[in-house]
């Protein structure tokens, strides 16, 4: 087996002349007071004291550091100073014109993802990060739409703020990251869900929150370990938003999976199918098999691409969860960046590139 | 090579320990107090309540009997159904998971001296994994060194769940001890339940998503076994995988080869690709086959797996995995049928060639 760094074979020519959704892109703050002119005083004064208060085992950094700051993209910097994804203009430079997206999906991954322990500041905080992400990005950038920030442990605050923004078209999806306090499936946050689907809102599941690296046997040194243990994350949501029956119960409810890879999920519906018949007593409510759910209710974004060996065996794969189910997304401007010309190793019809980089993000995200 | 051509090696069943009961006449005088005085409760694993469906097959339950005490209903339901010439024993028993672990290396200890007298005595047909507890690896690496005189015990046996990912250094003297013996170590799916089965994000609502949730521990202990270094470290060690599914596998090797590329600077001494370490040196059980009953599907899984020398033939009995008297998976590929079943365990467990 190849064991070499594959380098791209050829152009998958997606930037056509229509342009491309993208998914995946990251907005960032300027400075750490980006967030000040949408925080009240109180949580101003709050904030340059105690600081998030988070889970992490640093008070100001995350735990598990990858290969560069914040693990973002070296070139990627703007000229005008700032991190990468603060500076609009250069993100339009370096991502949004040349690549051709016509349709862009903001997921912001400021502040404590899912929130902190202080739940009055983390829901000043969601509602900030909103309120910054149609004034900075949305506002000046019509390609662009915005994700709904929520606080999932304080339910009547989240509802709250989807309702705040469901009319508002310039948000098209209710973000909650992997790392949730318990399964997402318990009963705890099914208002939540239930404002989502009534509403129309997919739920964008972004790797992240909470959970950081932890596994069932412990936290792992490096992030080269975290990196692939927070996809185990994605996987406990879907499972518990099956079992629990949440589906049953919303049927109309979108979940895309972002940045967590998919290749998995063909194997992990068998699975579950496989127990199911064995322990479907045990959810007695279940009304279908559970890959059935996995194919109705369950999108993924592609990034960070799988890369099978051979790198044909994609079609395979993409055929097995099939195409209607695939978002394309870039994760710009973050390291492991997929650019829409060369992240795709294997030659996919036209048709199907079609659906990966348009046709599906505008049943999903109900663009017109 | 095996006496008969068509015969199989079995490479995961369970003979359950009866209760304490069974395992105090094996213990010191000191825990033979302690067990009867303080009335300690029995041990099973909360991974394999005797009674979920998953424990037993339903056609081999026995009302009233805890699945595999009976090693007369193992010859009959396992080893002469499926023609095993040979079946390694992975006993399930609580040793491994207690808080104690001083309690627990007597466990352990008592259930590799139980395994010995009343199964290995009794069947030769039979191999022993060496049952050690992670809570005290230099009590772990004693044991190891004890039962390896016995050519019987073909494998150390670890739970996937523990304390900490098993490729923190903590737990490198169990690897040393059986390095040195040239004994694999297998993992084998359960766990210690130190955390919810999801990670970091509490507890599960069934039993069927935490018995699912089994190959995020597996691929975790994957990674972490690369990463810390322990196959650089430990170059005559084999790792296998038992009960841990196989259909994960294939997505693992890619992201953890896609991921290494991006990100070996943290770890240098990571020299091999993910992929080339785990086919060269990690084995899996075929039961649980958690795929698709297609054989198309099932020859893409292999042709993915990357290796024809990675599975190894398993009934997983008396869990109830398959139905029928053919452990071998529907649309499992007739050509590698043999080579599961013989060439690939007797490479893996080189002590089954000199016992045979």
């Amino acid at each position: 087996m190849n064991d070499t760094i594959a380098r791209p074979k050829q152009s998958v020519r997606s930037t056509s002349s229509v342009g491309i959704a993208d998914c995946d892109i990251h907005p960032e703050l300027k400075d750490r007071y980006g967030l000040h002119p949408y925080l009240s005083k109180r949580w101003r004064g709050h904030l340059d004291q105690y600081g998030e208060l988070g889970f992490d085992v640093f008070s100001d950094n995350i735990t598990y550091n990858g290969s560069t700051f914040n693990a973002l993209r070296r070139d990627a910097v703007p000229p005008n100073g700032g991190p990468p994804g603060s500076d609009l203009p250069f993100m339009r430079k370096q991502h949004l014109d040349p690549n051709n997206v016509v349709f862009g999906v903001l997921q912001p991954m400021v502040a404590l993802g899912n929130g902190g322990r202080n739940l009055d500041l983390s829901n000043a905080l969601a509602s900030a990060i909103n309120d910054w992400q149609i004034a900075q990005f949305v506002e000046p950038e019509d390609r662009l739409r915005a994700s709904v920030v929520v606080v999932p442990d304080d339910v009547v605050a989240a509802v709250a703020e989807i309702e705040k923004r469901a009319f508002d078209a310039r948000f098209v999806q209710v973000e909650i990251f992997t790392g949730t306090t318990e399964p997402l499936g318990h009963r705890r946050y099914r208002p939540i869900l239930e404002a989502a689907a009534h509403h129309g809102f997919p739920i964008g599941m972004h790797i992240g929150g909470r959970v950081g690296g932890r596994t069932a046997s412990g936290w792992p040194s490096y992030y080269c370990e975290s990196h692939i243990d927070l996809t185990f994350a994605a996987q406990t949501q879907i499972m518990s938003l099956i079992l629990d029956g949440v589906f049953d119960q919303l049927p109309s409810l979108k979940v895309i999976v972002v940045e967590c890879g998919c290749a998995w999920s063909i194997e992990l519906g068998h699975r579950l199918d496989m127990l199911w018949r064995r322990m479907g007593s045990e959810v007695p409510a279940l009304k279908h098999p559970p890959s059935h759910y996995l194919r109705q209710n369950i999108y993924f974004s592609t990034q960070p691409m799988e890369e099978p060996d051979p790198p044909e065996e994609l079609n395979y794969l993409f055929d097995k969860i099939g195409w209607d189910r695939l978002l394309y997304a870039s994760d710009y401007p973050h390291w492991d960046f997929d650019d829409p010309r060369y992240a795709f190793k294997a030659r996919i019809s036209e048709e199907h590139k079609a659906m990966l980089f348009r046709e599906n993000a505008k049943k999903v995200y109900r663009i017109l | 090579m095996l006496h008969n051509p068509t015969s199989v090696i079995d490479c995961d069943i369970h003979p359950a320990v009866p209760g304490n009961d069974a395992l105090i006449p094996y213990m010191d005088e000191y825990w033979q107090d302690q067990f009867i005085s303080r009335a300690i409760g029995e041990m099973d694993l909360a991974s394999y309540p005797p009674s979920v469906p998953l424990s037993c097959r339903p056609d081999w339950r026995q009302d009233g009997e805890k699945p595999g005490v009976s090693l007369d209903r193992c010859r009959e339901q396992a080893l002469d159904k499926f023609n095993c010439e040979i079946a390694i024993c992975n006993p399930l028993y609580g040793g491994q998971v207690a808080a104690s672990g001083l309690m627990g290396a007597e466990v352990c200890t008592a259930t590799n001296k139980w395994l010995a007298r009343e199964w290995l005595d009794a069947e030769p047909r039979l191999r022993g994994s060496i049952v050690v507890g992670s809570q005290l690896p230099d009590r772990a690496a004693e044991e190891i060194h004890r039962c390896a005189s016995d050519k019987r015990f073909v494998q150390v046996l670890l739970l996937a769940g523990n304390e900490m990912l098993l490729g923190r250094s903590h737990y490198w003297p169990i690897y040393e001890a059986a390095q040195k013996h040239g004994l694999p170590v297998g993992i084998h799916a359960g766990t210690m339940y130190r955390y919810p089965t999801s990670g970091g994000m509490g507890w599960p609502s069934t039993y069927l998503q935490d018995y699912a949730s089994g190959t995020h521990i597996f691929a975790a202990q994957l990674q972490s076994l690369i990463m810390e270094g322990v196959f650089a470290k430990f170059p005559g060690l084999t790792f296998v995988m038992i009960e841990a599914g196989i259909s994960w596998v294939p997505s693992f090797i890619w992201k953890s080869k896609k991921d290494w590329h991006g990100t070996r600077g943290e770890v240098p001494w990571v020299k091999r690709s993910p992929a080339v370490e785990i086919r060269d040196r990690v084995r899996f059980t075929i039961q649980p086959f958690d795929t698709s009953k297609d054989p198309v599907h099932v020859e893409k899984l292999i042709e993915h797996l990357g290796s024809e020398d990675m599975l190894l033939f398993s009934s997983d009995y008396p869990h109830w995995q398959f139905d029928g008297d053919d452990p071998m998976p529907p649309g499992f590929p007739a050509r590698l049928r043999h080579k599961i079943a013989q060439e690939n365990p007797l490479r893996t467990y080189p002590r089954l060639m000199e016992t045979v």
